[in-house]
């Protein structure tokens, strides 16, 4: 089971075990993880499921499709080259210690 | 479409179009989901799904469910359909990506930022004279006065005879169901509608500043011809109405019925939001849509021909006590997202933030003036094939003291 930490702006954080194929706001909401509010569930309406990648694991999580672009521009704190929904990302096997960090606020 | 021979899939005699069923699904919807992962429904030769796994694993997989057939119960390759297929909802990827990218962009938070003060003036005006009469009819005074102003102007439409939206939504809605008698009533009330919603669909119709204008717009761009761009406007007023209205009498009816969640709404009014996703979660006003399997589909440890019509319940996913503590209770602090009642996946409601912002806005003006709600007769509900709502909710909303508004005097 991939290990996914969520670092929150207070300085807390969530480590949360995921099923590999899920998305990471359906592993975000299972795990109850704060900071993700994912109001449409995943139908990339919302931008409420903001997450800013760390760095290092940029290139395994892999780009933005030209929708995802589209729907970064509504979110709540400013969109960065690590902005991604985390609805759009599958986790893996290969994401086992991935690491992002929520948004001050996602509404 | 053969008599498949289900295997071991358990088999029922549940009947999910008759009006025993319409006029109470809670229980059944229990019993659909206790039979299995998949289940064969014997009347009408159809597969289905009723928990939150097995829905949300069908509508995450658009490749093997499609939505090409329709999402209703007959199937649009094979039987002539009453009006051309939903370019949005009625189709698989690639075209789906086509016309989902256009609504995406103009329904976008980002998008609807300008609305949110055009929908709480209409509110407050609203509310102000429905609470100064104090008893009114919360389905038609107030959750069908209040869509049937704000949802058509944000489009752009005309004002005149928008009751015949909520006509339309209904045949629309009913068309979903096997050919019973509803079907056939609706099909009565369809050749008068049709004309009156393609003409006022059309481009020269819609105000320069609305969710049509910005359809065409994409139909100037070539992106879509400017036919599509019609039938892309015409699944505003099928999808935007009826839905949000059926949601608002339910919220009215459960706080009537819960005075402890309307008073916490009242001491904070931002639970208006997710009170809205719980009143879809628990009150489901789509019961549910078929998919089609477009290859022999492994469910758990049942095998799907090909070719076969599933339905999807929604509104039985929305109860699993295996994915929901205490389904059956309203409670708008729940985290409810996951909850399938805008369905799911790349088909998932593409209006949804305009329908959490028309009816945040009501709430929000509901909950400064009403202190507390009452049933003033009993609700009457609206059959329909798919769609779940009251017709009437007589109510009587009490005001604060402090706040009270007096009817002007002639």
């Amino acid at each position: 089971m991939p290990k996914v930490t969520f670092l929150h702006n207070d300085g807390t954080e969530d480590v949360v075990d995921t099923d590999p194929g899920t998305s990471l706001m359906q592993a975000a909401m299972l795990g109850g993880v704060a900071g993700i509010v994912a109001e449409c569930g995943g139908s990339m309406m919302c931008a409420t499921c903001h997450v800013y990648v760390s760095e290092d694991w940029m290139e395994k999580v892999g780009g933005r499709s030209e929708m995802e672009e589209d729907m970064l521009e509504s979110t709540a704190e400013p969109c960065r080259p690590n902005s991604r929904l985390s609805c759009q990302i599958s986790v893996s096997e290969d994401l086992d210690g991935l690491i992002v960090e929520t948004p001050r606020t996602q509404l | 479409m053969t008599e498949s021979a289900p295997g071991d899939c358990p088999g029922t005699d549940i009947d999910p179009f008759s009006d025993e069923f319409l006029a109470d699904p809670f229980p059944h919807l229990a019993e659909l989901r206790d039979l299995g992962e998949v289940f064969y429904l014997r009347k009408y030769r159809v597969w289905g799904v009723a928990r939150h796994s097995e829905v949300t694993a069908v509508l995450q997989n658009p490749a093997v469910f499609s939505n090409a057939a329709g999402v209703g119960y007959s199937n649009l390759k094979t039987e002539e359909p009453w009006r051309a297929p939903s370019l949005i909802l009625e189709v698989d990827p690639p075209v789906h990506t086509t016309t989902r990218g256009i609504l995406t962009r103009i329904l976008s938070p980002r998008a609807l930022r300008d609305l949110q003060e055009r929908f709480a003036d209409e509110a407050d005006r609203l509310v102000d004279r429905l609470v100064a009469a104090e008893t009114f009819d919360a389905v038609t005074d107030l959750a069908q006065a209040y869509i049937l102003k704000v949802f058509p102007d944000s489009l752009g439409l005309p004002p005149n005879d928008r009751d015949n939206l909520l006509t339309y939504g209904g045949i629309t809605f009913d068309s979903l169901g096997p050919r019973n008698e509803r079907f056939e009533a609706a099909m009565g009330r369809a050749e008068h509608i049709r004309q009156w919603v393609a003409d006022n669909c059309a481009r020269h119709a819609l105000t320069p500043d609305g969710f049509g204008a910005k359809i065409f717009e994409a139909a100037d761009a070539g992106v879509v011809s400017e036919d599509e761009a019609g039938l892309l406007v015409r699944s505003f007023l099928t999808a935007g109405v009826d839905t949000t209205v059926s949601a608002l009498g339910f919220a009215i009816r459960r706080f009537a019925e819960h005075p402890d969640q309307w008073e916490m709404l009242r001491q904070d009014p931002s639970l208006a939001r997710s009170a809205f996703d719980e009143v879809v979660r628990i009150d489901s006003p789509v019961i549910g849509f078929f998919r089609t399997t477009t290859t022999e589909a492994v469910l758990g440890s049942t095998t799907i021909p090909a070719d076969q019509k599933v339905l999807v319940f929604f509104s039985a996913a929305n109860r699993d006590p295996d994915r929901w503590n205490n389904p059956d209770e309203f409670d708008i602090t729940r985290r409810t997202a996951g909850h399938t009642g805008f369905g799911a996946g790349i088909h998932g409601c593409a209006g949804q933030m305009v329908a959490r912002l028309e009816t945040e806005a009501l709430l929000t003006a509901l909950a400064k003036r009403v202190s507390r709600w009452e049933l003033a007769g009993p609700p009457t509900a609206a059959l329909n094939n798919t769609l779940r709502a009251l017709a009437s909710l007589p109510v009587r909303a009490h005001q604060f003291a402090t706040h009270r508004v007096v009817p002007a005097t002639a």
